[in-house]
């Protein structure tokens, strides 16, 4: 995203130019704490990506884990063992390799939710717009009523019918793309919102109707020529439901109905490890939930940073 | 303004209407309701018979219409897991949670205003900056983990508060309350704290942003100029026209509130509705997954339209497009 990026067609011109214009990079370098938060957020995803590199041998693998290492406390309190830096918990798995593997799986979850959310919000936004109509209409009710209500019990409610309905499958096998399909029904709805209205504008703009009148087929109109004029609020979405994806997957792993402990993400470590805080072993919740705050502290602020860098039309 | 009130009643009925309908999918066709209600040794022919008697081979519409008809007398059928009527287990849990919410709701608006009115009239104080800073990070922090945090420093470390439970309650009219014992009222700190937190930090943003925007305007510079006291320009003129907003944002954050209760319960085993619905989710235990979506929209609609008719009882800008419209 260098400021000078030269605009490869004239559909585009339109969000390049407000990225030229508003000099993200300058803008980006002059905020001290954007950068810290860029920094921790590529840690971060680098040591989910990484995990393997990083940590010995997968802490899920039962046969390198002993119960004669579990419950260790981390390096700087007497009784630590050197290989586990930041302790062990109740089976003997290093803390360390069991935070970046469920940093990964989080991590992929939220981002796979957030993913169809957006494809599916500005999918449906933009049929909306463009089509209007008994479309529109229907469309945009659905939205009002699931606006109704918070996400996490959009979420909450949609993983308990997929196991009402999956009754029998095993809760390992369909964990990950219950968690994915929840988060992505239950974020779509501001994406569509936003690129409706956005799309309400552009279609009665000249270059819409000069395509029309060329006789190409709406969806082209919609993908090529529409697409990338409202794209500009939908990257703010993006971030800002990234970091509330992060929390929905951690609290729904948190409360039971998301990962099982033989594949944690982090807010299954929390919830394993919160048994443990009344015997004394504060590690094994405390790391797992300063890195998850971490996470959703430093993607707030790129999230912060970005609606301000783009144009504050969202506020 | 009647006109408006009957367009906002029918928005709410169609609102509701789409709730019961997918409350009835799930009850339908989530899972055999019969299967649900019967044991294995059942045969056939009493399940066909059953199948007969609740209704399931009726037209999906009429199965609908009666279903509509048992939501409105709060007949939610037989909870799966506990074999009890739905209805009768929500009244048992109600209490708790609604006792839980709207304390910890006093306590973010009790807060979140004066820190919010401080944090403006003091904007360069190092305490208002201070505010700030922690009120980026209460949001950020998911509920879950502030209350562990908070079971951790308070149970653990100091012993002071209970870490689960209501404490003693004492039950007037059906109603059970903890906030007439002294354990009562020390269980619910934490709990309500918790669940608080996010709707202080939000208000007072909110009431900061609102109030810097008021301190800026013509009439405020002229109440002063007219020799006003302080308090009286800052209470009585700014606060006051910061209202509107943070009406909206208190109404709407009740709903949210009794949804994060889930969490909340969950972390601090308080036994009230929150508990009962993930307990049901976990198990798949549709009547009360469906109830407990009716409830919550029917409150949604009700709060929803409290805070427009509050609106327009606050501002009368509002009123009269209202009426014009």
């Amino acid at each position: 995203m260098t400021p000078d990026t030269p605009s490869q067609n004239t559909t585009k011109a339109g969000f390049m130019a407000r990225l030229r214009d508003h000099d993200m990079t300058a803008s980006f370098l002059s905020s001290k704490v954007t950068v810290g938060a860029a920094i921790v957020t590529v840690l971060l995803m680098a040591g989910a990506l990484l995990a393997p590199l990083l940590v010995a041998s997968d802490p899920f693998d039962p046969t390198t884990v002993f119960i004669m290492d579990s419950h260790l406390p981390p390096f700087w309190i007497d009784g630590a063992d050197p290989r586990f830096v930041l302790g062990t918990d109740d089976q003997g798995r290093d803390l360390l390799a069991a935070i970046l593997y469920g940093l990964r799986v989080s991590l992929s979850i939220s981002i796979l939710g957030v993913l169809f959310a957006t494809i599916l919000g500005v999918g449906l936004g933009l049929v909306a717009g463009y089509v209007g109509g008994t479309v529109d209409a229907f469309i945009m009710r659905v939205a009002d009523v699931q606006l109704t209500f918070p996400v996490i019990l959009v979420a909450l409610l949609i993983d308990g019918m997929v196991h009402g309905a999956l009754k029998g499958v095993g809760q390992e096998d369909t964990a990950f793309g219950v968690l994915v399909f929840s988060i992505t029904l239950s974020f779509w709805v501001k994406y569509a919102r936003v690129v409706r209205g956005s799309t309400l504008v552009e279609r009665n703009k000249d270059y819409v109707h000069a395509a029309r009148l060329v006789g190409l087929p709406s969806f082209i109109i919609m993908l090529r020529h529409v697409l990338p004029n409202v794209l500009g609020p939908v990257l703010v979405i993006l971030t800002i439901n990234f970091g509330l994806a992060i929390i929905a997957e951690a609290t729904l792993s948190f409360l039971g109905v998301g990962l099982p402990p033989t594949e944690p993400s982090l807010g299954t470590l929390i919830r394993i490890g919160q048994q443990f805080l009344f015997s004394g072993e504060w590690w094994i919740v405390l790391f797992p939930g300063l890195t998850l705050a971490a996470l959703v502290l430093a993607v707030n602020l790129l999230g912060d940073w970005l609606r301000d860098a783009l144009n504050p039309k969202l506020r | 303004m009647l006109a408006f009130i009957v367009r906002r009643m029918i928005q709410a009925a169609i609102v509701l209407l789409t709730v019961a309908l997918i409350a009835f999918v799930m009850f339908r066709f989530v899972g055999d309701p019969v299967n649900q209600i019967v044991g294995i040794e059942t045969t056939a022919a009493d399940r066909a018979e059953m199948r007969e008697t609740l209704g399931l081979n009726d037209p999906v519409i009429i199965q609908f219409g009666r279903f509509v008809g048992r939501m409105a007398r709060f007949d939610f059928g037989m909870s799966y897991q506990f074999r009890q009527p739905v209805s009768e287990l929500f009244a048992e849990r109600l209490p708790a949670t609604l006792e839980l919410a709207v304390i910890s709701m006093v306590l973010a608006v009790g807060v979140g205003i004066p820190m919010g009115v401080f944090s403006a009239l003091y904007r360069d104080s190092l305490s208002a900056k201070l505010m700030q800073v922690l009120s980026l990070v209460g949001i950020s922090l998911p509920t879950f983990l502030i209350g562990i945090l908070l079971i951790y420093v308070f149970s653990v470390q100091l012993g002071w508060l209970p870490s689960y439970g209501r404490g003693e309650t004492v039950t007037i009219g059906g109603w059970s309350t903890g906030l007439l014992t002294g354990s009562g009222l020390l269980a619910l700190i934490m709990p309500s704290v918790t669940l608080g937190l996010f709707q202080m930090t939000l208000i007072m943003r909110l009431v900061r942003a609102e109030m810097m925007e008021v301190l800026r305007t013509d009439y405020i510079k002229f109440a002063h100029a007219r020799g006003l006291p302080d308090r009286v320009v800052h209470f009585g003129h700014a606060l006051k026209n910061t209202l509107v907003p943070v009406i909206t944002v208190v109404g709407l954050e009740l709903g949210s509130v009794i949804a994060f209760a889930i969490i909340t319960e969950t972390v601090f085993q308080w036994p009230g509705m929150g508990l009962l619905f993930l307990q049901a989710v976990q198990n798949a235990d549709i009547p009360i997954m469906a109830g407990y979506l009716m409830l919550i929209g029917v409150l949604f609609v009700i709060i929803n339209l409290a805070v427009d008719l509050l609106y327009a009882a606050v501002d009368p800008r509002i009123k009269t497009t209202a009426s014009a419209g």
